[in-house]
């Protein structure tokens, strides 16, 4: 096997500095014989590394790419351009098969780069204190929920309708176990309905989750919902889309005590859903309560200025049962990814693709709205995605689509949310004038 | 740059070495990437209340030196690639290439997770395969991908058992674990909503039979064991163990940290758990980026099976798909299903290894954890001085006593270009060192290995300076931790703050 750096010769000289002659003589002083004699294992045979080069290079050209056919997908993970800078630098084997940065000394670059990170997540989202990173948008959001639920000392979690179903799944199992209770805000025209959640915030209400642009691509009114969060001494949890975030008022201006993201969009490919990068910062008042790692600036014995993991109090492998959170691995590469993306990008970059976003959504929606057996389904503004309802099945009409080239959307009926024939639609720097001037032709046409 | 580092201790350090972030190589005006034109501002399209007013500070820099800002980073990490890495628990062994190549082809990562089924055929297949072969690998009924890292899965499957417990009538309220246990064990039980039960391991650093005895009960919903346990030994005593568990109704969880140890050769399911997670970023060769992302699938037995994250991925006739209806599901632990791209490589890895592969791997990691064992005992104290596993703990204590600590130590072998052990952890040994070579490992590699801990130890008698004011040929020195949570600087900032 090529990974295995000794001949027999050396493994029969280190056995014998271990006081065996065979490795069947080891194993047996650790583990009873019975229960390794006699086991069987039913395993496909090894492949040469040609072979398993041909194998998987078969598995993957049984699907669909995003590189061979138009798609107007998103719903939480989007198709951007990769510039080809982030992987040449994230495929660097310093960075990639490093681990952890607990020996400071020997990993500045990870500890440096995640500063940076935390730098820029927090500056994006507006907030003070950013984390190195957690799973994804959804495990973060469950994760904010725990927060507000630990500092207010408080166990009723409002949801509204209009978040993400997958996240809202992921938060309520999350909390599943604990005694604290997950209540639905309802919608009405696709947004939160203000009236009952200013009836449903309470004194007992420990967090309020917003999502902007919301589920729908929507934008939530989103000032009186913190504003009476606020007054009921609840804490205000937001959810957004980062790449809007040159655009949109950030979750800072708003006046959120958490921000979470999905940061997929910044340089992390769509990749079936994993991995992704879960965003999540704070204000100053609750970094003590934050989940994973988070890196600090000191200086070194020889006067350097350098970087280590702090607050490590609040971590699992300190604290154990009384740590903020089990997470231990997170998406560092990933965080990494998005660093270098957004070092490439700059401010003006950022407001830029969330101008070409917003562009191309709207050439679309004026064109997808008069094509026959499609109408606009909510009025509000909306970001990069809007829904439509059609004549036809959404999943007869992906199914057709589908032939010509085109995955047209997210067929809404999947979802509990009671949109049947409806079909989200998301926009990105990739879906320009000409792929949508494809699609409208291709909708038309079926 | 921000003086914050500097302020706080003016006077106590001369010649300050500023750190140069990208935030410091910022020019405005400059950028990194083109992109199109746009033809209307946003105010065209979003009324103006729902816009930003103030900017983010984001770097504004040129793609070359972006380039050259990182590529100077990365020179400052050590990583596999580079050298040994004997971080215990973490099994840091060499990551093939071919995985990555692998992961990178435009059919895996240029595919939506909610694109029509029909259009991924492959990644289910992929997905499908891979869970039989680690249900194979663990004699488990049923796997589920979902969970993303080792604590991810130890938390779903607290959840999972939780849910088993309540569906045949009452969740009960404890789970219990040994002291040697990692850390995330108690963390994840406390987020699965149960009080945690520590209990004290035997002399012999295993569990101890009457103490488990003891703790275990009708409110007991779980025993989680690592196996071979954070010491590196194997539990000889593991199907009593699990008789004793299962005899009060609870389940056996393994945390799967340490599975390479036994790839190929013994199965969980034999040894008695119901569950067990697996790390692919340590057993399964994928990459650990820096702390992540990783891969934390479990393996589980049937009476378990309906309550898995949902969705599970099925076969149909020659139809891969995705199955949601499950009921008794404990719903999703991820947005969608799992590190799928982590998954390819772990799949890569497990089909060109196949058994014989595997085989030769745990023989391996054993075998080199030994060797060093071997040569190491005589220098250092050797709490437990048995045949070990894929790694083993020494203890610093007699250093400690000629005023040199653990931490020294660890940071002593940078200078010889080494990665230190995992340190002070277990927490059941003092002074601790956990030493995993893994497979990777050349014997020439651990001789030197084994020659730099001996000189370290000569040198603890001879001329302990050197080690305590470790390391000396690293890219900065030793960083001072304290300060760092003293003075909470966790950002880059324009602004002198303080001063």
């Amino acid at each position: 096997m090529s990974y295995i750096p000794n001949t027999d010769a050396q493994r029969h000289e280190m056995l014998k500095a271990a006081g065996v002659q065979n490795f069947d003589e080891l194993f047996e002083r650790a583990v009873p014989r019975k229960l390794w004699d006699n086991t069987e294992f039913k395993m496909p045979p090894p492949l040469s590394e040609l072979e398993v080069s041909v194998l998987l290079n078969e598995l993957s050209s049984k699907n669909i790419c995003t590189s061979e056919i138009i798609s107007f997908i998103g719903a939480g993970v989007y198709n951007h351009y990769m510039p080809a800078a982030v992987n040449a630098l994230l495929f660097r084997s310093e960075f990639y098969t490093a681990y952890t940065p607990y020996q400071a000394e020997v990993a500045q670059g990870t500890l440096q780069s995640i500063f940076e990170y935390q730098t820029m997540v927090s500056e994006i989202l507006g907030m003070e204190v950013s984390n190195a990173s957690m799973y994804d948008g959804a495990t973060a959001c469950a994760e904010a929920a725990l927060i507000a639920s630990a500092h207010t000392g408080r166990n009723k979690i409002l949801v509204p309708r209009t978040l993400h179903p997958n996240y809202a799944a992921v938060t309520s199992t999350y909390l599943s176990g604990l005694p604290i209770a997950v209540d639905t805000l309802p919608a009405s025209d696709g947004l939160i309905d203000i009236e009952s959640a200013m009836k449903m915030i309470d004194d007992k209400t420990a967090a309020v989750l917003i999502q902007q642009p919301n589920f729908l691509g929507l934008l939530e009114d989103v000032e009186p919902i913190i504003e009476s969060a606020h007054k009921a001494g609840a804490l205000a949890v937001m959810v957004v889309d980062p790449i809007t975030l040159g655009v949109l008022k950030s979750p800072g201006e708003y006046g959120a005590d958490i921000a979470v993201a999905e940061g997929q969009p910044f340089g992390i490919p769509q990749a079936f859903g994993g991995p992704l990068l879960g965003m999540m910062a704070v204000n100053k008042n609750l970094v003590r309560r934050l989940p994973g790692r988070l890196v600090g600036k000191t200086i070194d014995s020889r006067g350097n200025e350098g970087f280590c993991l702090t607050l490590q109090t609040r971590e699992q492998h300190i604290r154990r049962n009384k740590a903020t959170s089990n997470i231990c691995t997170n998406q560092a590469l990933c965080a990494l990814a998005a660093t270098i993306y957004l070092s490439l990008l700059g401010p003006g970059g950022l407001k830029h693709l969330g101008e070409l976003a917003l562009e191309n959504s709207h050439y679309a929606y004026d064109k997808a709205v008069n094509i026959k057996g499609f109408s606009s389904k909510f009025d509000s503004p909306f970001f990069r995605e809007f829904v439509v309802e059609t004549s036809v099945k959404p999943s007869k009409l992906i199914e057709k689509a589908l032939l010509k080239g085109i995955l047209p959307g997210v067929d809404l009926s999947v979802f509990d949310i009671g949109l049947d024939n409806c079909l989200m639609l998301a926009f990105t720097e990739m879906t320009g004038k000409t792929q949508i001037d494809k699609l409208v032709q291709v909708l038309s046409g079926l | 740059m921000g003086q914050e580092g500097n302020c706080k201790t003016k006077g106590d350090y001369l010649a300050l070495s500023k750190s140069i972030t990208i935030f410091d190589r910022s020019t405005p005006g400059l950028s990194g990437l083109d992109l199109p034109e746009i033809q209307k501002e946003a105010s065209h399209f979003i009324p103006e209340k729902y816009l930003r007013k103030k900017k983010p500070i984001l770097p504004e820099v040129s793609e070359n030196e972006v380039v050259r800002h990182y590529i100077g980073l990365s020179i400052k990490n050590h990583h596999i690639d580079k050298g040994l890495y004997p971080l215990g628990s973490c099994t840091m062994k060499y990551n093939p290439k071919v995985n990555d190549r692998a992961a990178m082809l435009p059919g895996f990562t240029d595919i939506h997770p909610f694109q029509p089924e029909s259009t991924v055929q492959g990644a289910l297949e992929l997905l499908y395969n891979l869970a039989e072969l680690l249900g194979e690998i663990s004699g488990m009924d049923d796997v589920t991908l979902q969970p993303v890292a080792g604590a991810h899965g130890e938390f779903t499957s607290l959840l999972m058992i939780r849910a088993y417990h309540t569906k045949i009538g009452n969740p009960r309220q404890t789970v219990v674990f040994p002291d040697s246990a990692h850390g995330t064990n108690p963390a994840s039980v406390t987020m699965a909503g149960y009080k945690s039960v520590q209990i004290k391991s035997g002399q012999d650093g295993l569990v101890d039979v009457s103490t488990l005895k003891a703790a275990m009960n009708e409110n007991v919903a779980a025993f989680m064991l690592t196996n071979p346990n954070t010491l590196g030994l194997f539990d000889k005593n593991i199907l009593e163990i699990a008789d004793i568990v299962h005899s009060v109704g609870a389940q056996f969880y393994m945390d799967g940290a340490n599975l390479n140890a036994l790839l190929g050769r013994v199965k969980p399911a034999e040894m008695g758990f119901d569950i067990v997670h697996f790390n692919l970023h340590k057993t399964f060769s994928t990459p650990h980026g820096g702390g992540g992302p990783g891969a934390g699938a479990l393996g589980l037995k049937k009476h378990l099976s309906p309550f898995m994250p949902s969705p599970i991925v099925v076969k149909n006739g020659d139809k891969y798909g995705l199955d949601y209806d499950r009921p008794d599901s404990i719903g999703k632990v991820h947005s969608f299903y799992g590190n799928f791209a982590n998954l390819v490589r772990g799949y890569t890895y497990i089909r060109q290894l196949g058994l014989d592969g595997l085989r030769s791997v745990s023989e391996n990691a054993v075998i080199n954890a030994n060797y060093l064992m071997a040569n190491l005992k005589a220098f250092y104290d050797l709490p437990y001085d048995r045949t070990c596993m894929h790694e083993f703990v020494l203890s610093g204590e007699r250093q400690k006593k000629a005023g040199v600590r653990t931490t020294d130590i660890a940071k002593r072998l940078m200078d010889f270009g080494f990665h230190p052990p995992t340190v002070y952890f277990p927490l059941i040994v003092s002074e601790a060192m956990m030493i995993e070579p893994t497979e990777s490992e050349s014997k020439a590699e651990l001789d030197r290995f084994i020659e730099a801990m001996i000189q370290i130890a000569r040198e603890v008698e001879e001329k302990p300076d050197i080690i305590k004011t470790a390391p000396h040929n690293t890219p900065v020195g030793r960083m001072d931790e304290g300060k760092a949570a003293r003075d909470l600087v966790v950002k880059w900032s324009p602004i002198t703050e303080h001063c």
